[in-house]
């Protein structure tokens, strides 16, 4: 039960899930630390990567048009900038409020007069994915690509009509964030439909290598690498680039960056999107680990969060050490009493949160 | 003069209930949800320490409830049940469970969350929430995990037969209108009002000399005692417990109604309730997707209030109430 051999192999994996773990939680922290916001819809963000990444790949391979998507876009554009123009005489929220308005009365008649609901073809299109056979290591980086792209406008987009104007109100954050993880979630759900996807590993990252007579699988490492080139990148990036420099002066103190010349709103935008990038991009990579399925971004939402608690909010080296402990206690606590592993989480936090309640390495 | 107010609704709503259907039925379940929701509010509107692990107390109550009535294998609380149930008190002996379930639970989570502040507070509860619903969802042999637990029947009380919805009805009404009237005493107490005082200035408090992290602990537990009979009070509605009822959903929907009603009142919270179980019923008879549609109504809500800065609905009205004292001045 105890041999070495499980123990070196469990914690291979423990490293594997870890890294998916840090790029989840990293976004989440790098939001909270910057911007102060709770952004409990991150984990939806997660899963609609995952599914983008399955149209991704359904759309190179033909088996779905790109048409009704592109629609979608368009749809969306329109609104937006329909909204842009009417906030320059009206107030945004009013124009925001005159638009949705418009939109429940077109519903209405919508529904009553051709009994279907607008939005099944403008706005949260139905698209019938396939699961797909065969990756290979572009259509990964592809995927990536677009997915974040895709990602990190909505990302902006939230972050820019909503959350800009909520400021610092707690329980008005969690609410709107709370909001969008049921809009992200059910519209996933209605989007591409409840069966649960799994991918099938990129070629050349399938199967598995031997060191010593124990098989590691590959993908496993790739995660890892990911999560690293991702880790120290983000680190060259906040600490030792002018760049970072301004992220980190918004952060310390807004109305002196302002003062300077530094343009907050545009920095706190940015912060938004690259943390919901970071969702993304362990969307895509661990979507092939994890599979996508409704209902996974509140599976794995709770495991952020120990991270972030564990580790500290707003701390990049924080959500590192917290997503290695998280994802040793997860892995090492399923083999061993697989009932009770969530419970398992629970001894660390508790200890945390009786000791330093902002976490080992929490910015307070 | 509010319970009287209640008290009217809810003699009201069995006549309602013949010209339309089922409203008897979603008035029990407001009244469930209405208990929960106040229940936050004490800790959210009077002592400003809003959680998102309120459902935590409510769900381990319920299911406290469902396991005591269902798991005959554990022979000394099924006994005991039994045997409570045989006296015609099977339905206190289940309250008495839930109560003293809530409380150990909420004296537990209370020790480890009262210390933080704001976000951090709403993070360690939602966390701490998290992992009582991971125990209910993985943890089958107690819990059935997700299948959730079926209760057979509710106990009689006295005699009275409560498998009746219409006399059920009654009792929650009955169980409300106690709970809110000790919710009212409650705080508009001296500890209410100083509860209140932390929520506006907790430094002043502490200078003034009073013990704020005991009243917030007591607050907190208070809040987690009523969200457990809640929960007691769903069980027994519902017949049925499932991990959802646990979920970070039921949190933020608590949390929402006290948020859309009016928080710091004992009224808003009901208000909001009823508001969105009414919405629950009538929109998803025409729309799939519902949870869309709530998030949606969360995000609509919370942006209309902020703009015109009002708190809830009560909010609404008293800003219109200020604005017109200010007039006739």
């Amino acid at each position: 039960m105890f041999s070495a051999e499980k123990m070196i192999i469990l914690t291979y994996s423990s490293f594997a899930y870890a890294a998916l773990l840090f790029l989840l939680a990293s976004g989440l922290s790098l939001i909270f630390g910057v911007m102060r916001i709770v952004n409990l819809a991150h984990a939806a963000f997660f899963l609609l990567s995952g599914y983008i990444a399955l149209e991704f790949y359904n759309i190179i391979y033909g088996t779905v048009s790109l048409i009704p998507r592109l629609v979608q876009i368009v749809s969306w554009a329109v609104v937006y900038f329909l909204w842009k123009f009417m906030s320059q005489t009206i107030s945004k929220g009013k124009s925001a409020l005159i638009l949705i308005l418009i939109y429940i009365a077109a519903e209405i008649i919508s529904l009553t007069l051709w009994g279907f609901p607008i939005y099944e073809k403008l706005f949260f299109v139905k698209i019938p994915v396939k699961a797909v056979d065969k990756l290979n290591i572009w259509m990964l980086i592809g995927a990536l690509i677009f997915t974040i792209t895709v990602i990190s406008l909505a990302g902006f987009f939230v972050e820019r009509v909503f959350l800009r104007t909520l400021g610092q109100d707690t329980i008005a954050q969690v609410l709107v964030t709370i909001g969008f993880a049921f809009i992200l979630q059910d519209g996933s759900l209605y989007m591409w439909g409840g069966d649960n996807y799994f991918f099938n590993l990129p070629t050349m990252l399938s199967g598995s290598f031997t060191i010593q007579g124990l098989t590691f699988e590959t993908f496993r490492l790739f995660l890892f690498i990911v999560a690293l080139v991702v880790a120290l990148a983000l680190y060259f990036c906040i600490e030792r680039t002018r760049l970072g420099a301004i992220m980190r002066a918004t952060v310390d103190d807004p109305e002196m960056a302002r003062g300077i010349g530094i343009n907050t709103n545009i920095v706190s935008m940015s912060i938004f999107a690259i943390g919901t990038s970071l969702a993304a991009i362990g969307g895509v990579v661990g979507a092939s680990f994890l599979g996508v399925y409704p209902g996974l971004d509140f599976e794995i939402l709770p495991y952020a969060f120990a991270v972030v608690i564990i580790g500290g909010m707003g701390s990049l080296g924080g959500a590192l050490v917290g997503s290695i402990l998280v994802g040793l206690i997860e892995n090492f606590a399923t083999a061993f009493f697989p009932e009770l592993n969530y419970f398992a989480l629970f001894a660390p936090m508790a200890i945390i949160l009786a000791v330093k309640p902002t976490g080992l390495f929490g910015k307070g | 003069m509010l319970f009287f107010g209640f008290l009217i609704i809810g003699g009201i709503t069995p006549i309602l209930d013949k010209y339309v259907p089922l409203s008897q039925l979603i008035m029990n379940e407001i009244l469930v949800f209405a208990v929960l929701a106040m229940s936050l509010d004490i800790l959210m509107g009077y002592t400003g320490l809003a959680s998102l692990g309120h459902a935590a107390y409510f769900g381990v109550s319920s299911y406290a409830c469902a396991i005591v009535m269902t798991k005959t294998s554990w022979v000394t609380s099924f006994a005991a049940y039994t045997w409570a149930q045989n006296n015609g008190l099977g339905i206190i002996f289940l309250l008495v469970i839930a109560i003293v379930v809530a409380l150990f639970f909420a004296a537990f989570f209370g020790l480890l969350a009262i210390r933080a502040t704001d976000v951090y507070f709403l993070m360690i509860t939602l966390s701490l929430a998290m992992v009582v619903w991971g125990l209910a969802y993985r943890w089958s042999a107690v819990t059935e995990g997700d299948n959730g637990i079926n209760v057979p029947g509710r106990p009689s009380l006295f005699g009275i037969n409560l498998d009746d919805d219409y006399n059920f009805y009654f009792f929650t009404l009955a169980v409300f209108l106690i709970c809110f009237s000790i919710m009212y005493l409650f705080v508009n107490s001296p500890f209410g009002k100083s509860l209140v005082g932390i929520r506006e200035s907790e430094e002043r408090m502490k200078m003034l000399g009073y013990n704020t992290w005991l009243h917030k602990y007591i607050a907190f537990i208070v809040a987690g005692i009523f969200s457990g009979i809640a929960g007691f009070l769903w069980t027994l509605f519902n017949l049925f417990v499932s991990p959802p009822d646990l979920e970070l959903i039921t949190s933020a929907e608590a949390l929402f109604m006290v948020a859309l009603g009016g928080p710091a009142t004992l009224l808003g919270p009901f208000i909001g309730a009823s508001i969105i179980k009414i919405l629950q019923q009538f929109v998803s008879i025409y729309v799939e997707r519902w949870p869309l549609i709530l998030g949606a109504i969360y995000i609509l809500t919370i942006m209309i209030s902020r703009l015109y800065k009002v708190e809830g609905i009560l909010g609404i009205f008293s800003k219109i109430r200020n604005s017109s004292k200010e007039m006739e001045k």
